[in-house]
């Protein structure tokens, strides 16, 4: 093998493998994940806002054609949230901006994020999947408001 | 050459030229409507068309039509017809020319029955067509005509290849041979799952036979397919790169090998990587996504190879024709040569790949996916690989096969080599700006132009809008670069012949040309693939199945 073409090759790998030690920083130090299999919880037919101590809430939230049930919260900063998600119809993007959080709702199972907001403000969240004539106009939104 | 004297290359039968212009002109057709409402798609992103529908097509169903027709349709007939051509040319015998038209016959009905279902607006699920979107049975049976129509294809060839086997004991197989083949092995390894998919699960539910489907069982075994799609695109381009591109710039291939190795990685890495598009599903262990990123990142490592040796061939290249310097010698390379218009074709997919190849990283960078999945960030990403590389490999193949099968010489040729440059601004401006508003959470497949972009909704975003026209502008450009494809091609495939139709394309010799045993030989390497793919997916499968609590019945977009 041509001498560049191994020192090529070398650098290549070195950068890939570089890029993936960034990506598990990310995961261990930071805490930036990904959601993982849930078969603890049966998909919930409605959505709500479970409070659990001052600064810890539950949110359930149902996707369906062409709405998110609770689409209007409000939560004081820097609070932990833990989301859960489900569909009762067709797939749905779930994407709050601004945030870390972007899963899919897909019928049938429940998905899972926790994030915490720091700062005040209005957060929105997208339908980012295709979901029928009306995915445009579905989105919803977290009120996040100064403690 | 004189006219009228004998090809320099292999002279086609009557039948398999006919084929050729055919199945290379049929998909050129239908890339017409494909284009067409990929520009319009770019005017109701930016809030300049602000309606459900324009010209009697809703904008979803448009979707589906951009998606279908550009990516699965025109890419599967023309890689077809492409691997017919290089197998008649380098193994010197052609295919069975009646299974040839065979396999196209199955796979233009399956072509005519999903377009009546998409132009008829009964399948408007996109081109991913996820359940529980429940689309018209003939979209899923037309699918799977089309796939079953190119495994004929495919399987035609492989008498030929196992005879030149025969004849030539101890040679090294041609490269273009290597690689067309290796497309269609991954192919081949993709759809299998997918036509489980199809014909087990999405026919027998949109006929009402089954009430329910398992929602994410079908969303995997789909990405099971969708990623390994990308190499069936992206290895018939490669084809061209290795064995012709060096050869066009006026130098040779700087290593066989590492052609040979490129496309045996392929076999063995584009599969078990699928999970990297499910990264935000629910139902799916971390384990398994950790698994898939990295072999992922693997599947990276032939293209970091690939434009190695493309660089060095192309440096080689121009110091033939006279470069100098570390990097003067860029200067020398036939950029805008109308007799070798193929190479700007070949050369401007290079140049967008290298942008595909970095955004191509990021989005299978674990939870960094968390900030582009499903924005506009995707398609910015895609229409540097798919609608870079792939989409001016195949329009300048296309152009390329119709002139030398047909007989005649390329029409219009200064804007022909105008193409890929016109091209190449537009989808800069519609990248560069989609990239920026994607970051931004604005997301894909979405008809903004009537919330995101509209000044009147709630919903709207003033950052999206304004980079929007952008977008629209890249759009008009890449418009109007396939506006001149088409008017180059159609005036080529109608203007009278000149030459004896024959079938030769421009071969490199390579610089370094060693023996490698390992990478001189398929089957190892699908071993590999194969036991590789099971193993990536069991567990996510098995965890799936686990997590999906009950099924679910189909639902129109409407």
């Amino acid at each position: 093998m041509d001498r560049a073409e191994r020192l090529a090759l070398i650098v290549a790998s070195a950068m890939l493998v570089a890029f993936l030690a960034a990506v598990a920083f990310a995961v261990v130090r930071l805490d930036i994940g990904l959601p993982t299999c849930l078969t603890s919880m049966e998909p919930f037919e409605s959505g709500e806002v479970i409070q659990h101590t001052e600064d810890r809430f539950e949110i359930h939230y149902l996707a369906m054609m062409w709405d998110f049930e609770p689409d209007e919260v409000e939560i004081p900063s820097g609070a932990t949230v833990d989301l859960y998600l489900t569909s009762e119809d067709v797939l749905h993007g779930f994407q709050i901006l601004g945030t870390n959080v972007n899963l899919m709702a897909v019928p049938g199972t429940v998905n899972y994020a926790r994030v915490r907001f720091d700062e005040p403000g209005e957060y929105r969240i997208v339908c980012h999947e295709y979901c029928g004539v009306d995915h445009h106009a579905m989105a919803a939104a977290i009120h996040v408001v100064a403690q | 050459m004189a006219e009228g004297t004998a090809s320099s290359g292999f002279p086609l039968s009557a039948g398999l030229r006919r084929l050729t212009l055919l199945q290379i002109s049929v998909p050129t057709v239908l890339l017409v409507f494909g284009v067409y409402h990929g520009f319009v798609q770019t005017l109701y992103r930016a809030g300049i068309l602000r309606a459900d529908s324009f010209l009697g097509i809703d904008y979803y169903q448009g979707l589906t039509l951009h998606g279908v027709i550009n990516a699965i349709v025109f890419t599967t007939l023309f890689a077809v017809a492409f691997g017919n051509a290089l197998i008649a040319r380098f193994l010197e015998r052609e295919p069975n020319t009646r299974v040839a038209w065979l396999g196209f016959a199955i796979m233009l009905a399956g072509t005519l029955l999903a377009a009546f279902a998409m132009f008829t607006g009964r399948a408007s699920v996109l081109y991913t067509f996820y359940p529980p979107l429940q689309a018209h049975a003939s979209f899923y049976i037309g699918a799977a005509l089309l796939v079953i129509g190119s495994w004929v294809g495919f399987f035609n060839w492989i008498p030929v290849y196992l005879g030149w086997r025969r004849q030539n004991p101890g040679k090294k197989t041609p490269l273009a041979i290597v690689g067309i083949f290796s497309a269609f092995i991954v192919w081949l390894i993709a759809t299998t799952p997918l036509a489980y998919e199809v014909i087990a699960m999405l026919i027998p539910w949109s006929l009402g036979w089954i009430d329910e489907i398992n929602v994410l069982l079908a969303r995997t075994l789909f990405w099971f397919f969708g990623h390994p799609l990308v190499y069936f695109w992206l290895i018939p381009v490669y084809v061209m790169y290795y064995v012709m591109l060096p050869r066009i710039a006026g130098g040779k291939l700087f290593s066989d090998f590492a052609g040979r190795l490129v496309f045996m990685l392929f076999i063995v890495l584009s599969a078990p990587v699928g999970l990297h598009h499910q990264l935000g599903d629910p139902g799916i262990g971390t384990s398994w996504k950790w698994l898939h990123t990295i072999l992922t990142f693997g599947v990276a490592l032939p293209s970091l190879i690939t434009a190695f040796t493309l660089a060095a061939s192309l440096e080689y290249a121009a110091r033939q024709n006279g470069g100098s310097g570390l990097f003067g010698w860029w200067a020398k390379l036939p950029y805008l040569d109308r007799e070798r218009w193929l190479f700007a074709y070949l050369f401007v997919g290079l140049v967008l790949f290298f942008f595909g190849g970095i955004t191509g990283i990021v989005n299978a960078s674990y939870s960094v996916n968390n900030v582009v999945h499903n924005t506009a960030w995707v398609p910015a990403h895609f229409h540097t690989t798919v609608g870079g590389p792939v989409l001016l490999g195949f329009t300048g193949m296309s152009l390329y096969l119709v002139a030398k099968v047909g007989g005649k010489s390329v029409r219009l040729p200064r804007l022909n080599v105008a193409v890929p440059y016109l091209w190449l601004l537009g989808v800069a401006l519609f990248s560069t700006a989609m990239s920026i508003t994607g970051v931004d959470g604005e997301p894909r497949r979405t008809n903004l132009g009537l919330t995101y972009t509209n000044p009147n909704s709630s919903l709207f975003v003033e950052g999206w809008w304004t980079l929007g026209r952008i977008t629209a502008v890249g759009g008009t450009l890449m418009l109007a670069s396939m506006v001149a494809y088409f008017a180059v091609f159609f005036a080529t495939l109608c203007s009278k012949r000149r030459a004896a139709p024959s079938i030769d394309f421009p071969v490199a010799e390579a610089y370094h040309d060693e023996r490698a045993g390992i990478v001189e030989n398929f089957r190892p390497w699908i071993v590999v693939a194969v036991v590789l793919a099971v193993v990536a997916y069991i567990p996510p499968l098995y965890d799936v199945l686990r997590a999906t609590f009950s099924g679910s019945e189909g639902f129109s977009p409407d």
